[in-house]
């Protein structure tokens, strides 16, 4: 797929100038004879919101983790704002800029709001823990996302509900001035009203110039907050493009059987080629 | 770090399902719920109410453990009145103090989840080793027969940590090993350094430790000096939040806090520098206190000032979140096990100093029991991420009251160690009775 052609799937028409934040190319990921990921090309852009869906096993969370840094893809490319760059460990990706929510979150129940804001990058002054500094900081960071209900930051993070739990490891991503923000499934386990407060913080996420990579298995929720959507079928990025071009229906139909080529705008000659 | 255009989007409200929007909007509430540290001036009232929550929630942290041993003082006191004298509660505190260091050297490994059964004979090692190179033929100074002796315990600790980490086998059984393995080195040692399976303590430094005593006055020096220093550090903290914005507890329960330490050092002092002695004046507070007292200052502030405190709990929290914070695993867990050998190695000299030997007959495999207890009594969680240093001192002197009392009244060994266990039991069912309240809050 050449380059021209994937900006116009993947960014708003207007912004096609514009350089993403993040490019893959290629990327292919390999688990012994099965074919995860086979030559996925992605554009992230910056200040967007990008939905990725696909069925189970597509090859989702095998993407994700090939970006955050946990596994090195077999083969491909990774571009940061159009420089090749390897991400070898989840440091490397937190030193980009990229910060991952992940699924089952990986937070410390048994430490409040604020340890586990910095744990691994704790302030110091004379080589002992400073806690005021981490507490302003931590306080400053939720009520720039407007989360104003979890009043003491000083609660155990075991004591928090789904919602605000969500809220603290992104405001922990946020806080380390993360650019994209990539979030693995981050309202499958919210009620409904705890749904609309994690797309709300995913919605502030983009209006703070934070890119963001969403991954859901609810289209409702996609649908609501993201400006591009990409479908993976058994490790192929089979269609992308604004939201726009999307409904619901179209949606399934691509997750389900990969069939459809991409946007109704595009036509059927979009089909990517076979390995 | 905020970018200036942020927008003027409405507050997300994190509250529970069910509430009306206004519920949720009322400042200081949490889904309804007031929240009493939300407000930068608490009250008194606010910041009960606050504490009263986290009880709730199963964080009764040390109040059970207070309780129980003033229950026990009770009942004690009331079956035989020499309890509480200075004599004997001067006693206890001598006694109590190899349970509590034992317990403070389980706390660290407890703390990641892990466990250290052989703690107990690495006591033991620690001791032999200490009192060989201190008495004849070597007659090493004290301070040389210490180390030596701490750095061996602090060698062994490492090794099961490394086999821990390394080979990723379960604690338990690396240390069960442990436990069998040192029984052997203490006997092996015993038998060719020692006299009829046992090694007399013939360095005066190393019997004072638990027979020697500071001088009354001394003694008040030091707990005038303790007090204010705690006093001006608190009160330096609750300043420096409020400066920055932050809540701070009220200053009441700040001073409350502060007189309570007070009072307890005070008191502590007072019993001691009591003339105990029945033919010759022996009074003053025992050396062995003040060496606890600093174990359990430094070992605090280790766990809840410096960084590599906060990854332990961390670690034994959330082993998977620590490792993607990018907390080193490896070391900090080293870290852990290596302290609870050195540790281990310091109560094992205190239990010689206070025996005046070492013996073939040290039972290491009882000694770790009751430190596992006395750290668990007092508060800390076996599935890690949870304990204090504070909690083997209380746990410690619970099982020392226990051992005490149950002497004076001329109760045997079988009733001590039912009793033990009672008490053991209770305190991990209050923990879990507290913990259940927590699904429902
Ligand atoms: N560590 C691994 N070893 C071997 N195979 C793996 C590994 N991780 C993933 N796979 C395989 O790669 C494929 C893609 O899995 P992946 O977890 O990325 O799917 P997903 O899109 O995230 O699915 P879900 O929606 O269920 O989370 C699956 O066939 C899976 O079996
Ligand atoms: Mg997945």
């Amino acid at each position: 797929m050449s380059l021209t052609e994937e900006r116009r799937a993947t960014g708003d028409p207007g912004e096609s100038a514009q350089q993403p934040l993040l490019s893959l190319r290629g990327i292919r990921k390999n688990f012994g004879a099965v074919q995860a990921l086979r030559g996925v090309d992605l554009d992230i852009m910056p200040g967007k919101i990008a939905a990725l869906v696909g069925d189970n096993g597509a090859g989702k969370s095998t993407l994700i983790k090939t970006i955050a840094g946990i596994w090195s893809p077999s083969a491909g490319e990774l571009l940061w704002e159009g420089r090749p760059v390897t991400i070898r460990s989840p440091r490397e990706a937190d030193n980009l800029g990229i910060a991952t929510v992940y699924q089952d979150l990986a937070l410390c129940d048994n430490l409040d709001i604020v340890q586990n804001m910095f744990l691994g990058h704790e302030v110091l002054s004379r080589r002992l823990l400073d806690e005021t500094k981490m507490e302003k900081k931590a306080k400053e960071t939720l009520s720039d996302l407007a989360v104003t209900t979890v009043s003491s930051v000083r609660q155990l993070v075991g004591s928090l509900s789904g919602g605000q739990r969500q809220s603290v490891a992104v405001a922990r991503a946020v806080m380390r001035e993360a650019r994209l923000v990539i979030m693995d499934e981050p309202t499958a386990a919210l009620g409904v009203s705890q749904t609309a407060q994690v797309l709300d913080l995913i919605r502030r996420l983009g209006d703070r110039g934070i890119a963001v990579l969403l991954i859901s298995h609810n289209l409702t929720d996609v649908f609501s907050v993201a400006d591009s959507l990409a479908v993976l079928y058994l490790g192929k990025l089979v269609s992308s493009g604004s939201i726009s071009d999307y409904d619901t229906q179209k949606a399934v139909e691509i997750i389900t059987t990969g069939a459809s080529g991409g946007p109704a705008s595009q036509g059927r000659e979009r089909t990517l080629p076979a390995d | 770090m905020a970018p200036p255009d942020t927008p003027p989007t409405a507050p997300i409200q994190l509250g529970e399902d069910g509430l009306t929007p206004e519920d949720l909007a009322r400042p200081g509430t949490l889904g309804g719920i007031p929240m009493p540290e939300s407000e930068p001036d608490s009250t008194f009232g606010q910041y009960l109410t606050a504490w009263a929550k986290r009880i709730r929630y199963g964080e009764s942290g040390i109040l059970p453990v207070v309780a129980g041993l003033i229950v026990l003082i009770i009942i004690f006191q009331v079956q035989d009145s020499v309890f509480l004298s200075a004599g004997n509660l001067t006693n206890l505190l001598v006694q109590g103090s190899v349970f509590v260091l034992l317990g403070m050297a389980e706390v660290w490994v407890l703390i990641l989840g892990e466990i250290d059964l052989s703690v107990g004979y690495n006591a033991g090692v620690g001791a032999v080793i200490t009192a060989i190179l201190a008495g004849p033929p070597h007659n090493l100074p004290w301070w040389v027969a210490i180390m030596a002796g701490t750095a061996a315990c602090a060698t062994f600790g490492a090794l099961w940590g490394v086999l821990v980490i390394r080979l990723r086998l379960p604690s338990f059984v690396v240390t069960l090993a442990g436990l069998l393995g040192l029984e052997g080195v203490v006997l092996y040692l015993v038998s060719t350094n020692g006299t009829g399976g046992t090694i007399r303590i013939t360095n005066n430094v190393l019997l004072d430790i638990t027979n020697g005593n500071l001088s009354p006055a001394a003694g008040w020096i030091v707990a005038v000096v303790a007090i204010v220093l705690f006093a001006v550090l608190t009160i330096a903290r609750d300043l420096r939040r409020r400066r920055g914005g932050l809540v701070a507890p009220p200053m009441a329960i700040t001073l409350v806090k502060v007189a309570f330490v007070a009072a307890a050092t005070v008191a502590l002092v007072l019993i001691c520098n009591t003339n105990r002695g029945e033919l010759i004046t022996l009074e003053g507070v025992p050396y062995v206190v003040l060496i606890i007292a600093g174990f359990l200052v430094l070992y605090t502030f280790m766990l809840s000032r410096t960084r590599f405190g906060r990854y332990l709990y961390a670690i034994g929290g959330n082993a998977e979140a620590a490792r993607r914070g990018g907390v080193s695993l490896g070391w900090n867990r080293l870290w852990a096990f290596t302290l609870t050998g050195f540790t281990g190695g310091a109560a094992g000299i205190i239990y010689a100093s206070r025996l005046g030997s070492i013996s073939n007959n040290i039972d290491g495999g009882t000694l770790v029991l009751y430190a596992v207890a006395a750290a668990v009594i007092g508060g800390a969680s076996l599935f890690g991420g949870r304990g204090k240093m504070i909690y083997p001192v209380l746990g410690g002197l619970v099982i020392a009251t226990i051992y005490n009392g149950m002497g004076l009244l001329g109760l045997a060994a079988s009733y001590q160690y039912m009793v033990t266990a009672l008490v053991l039991l209770a305190a991990v069912t209050i923990d879990a009775l507290a913990r259940r309240g927590r699904t429902s809050t």
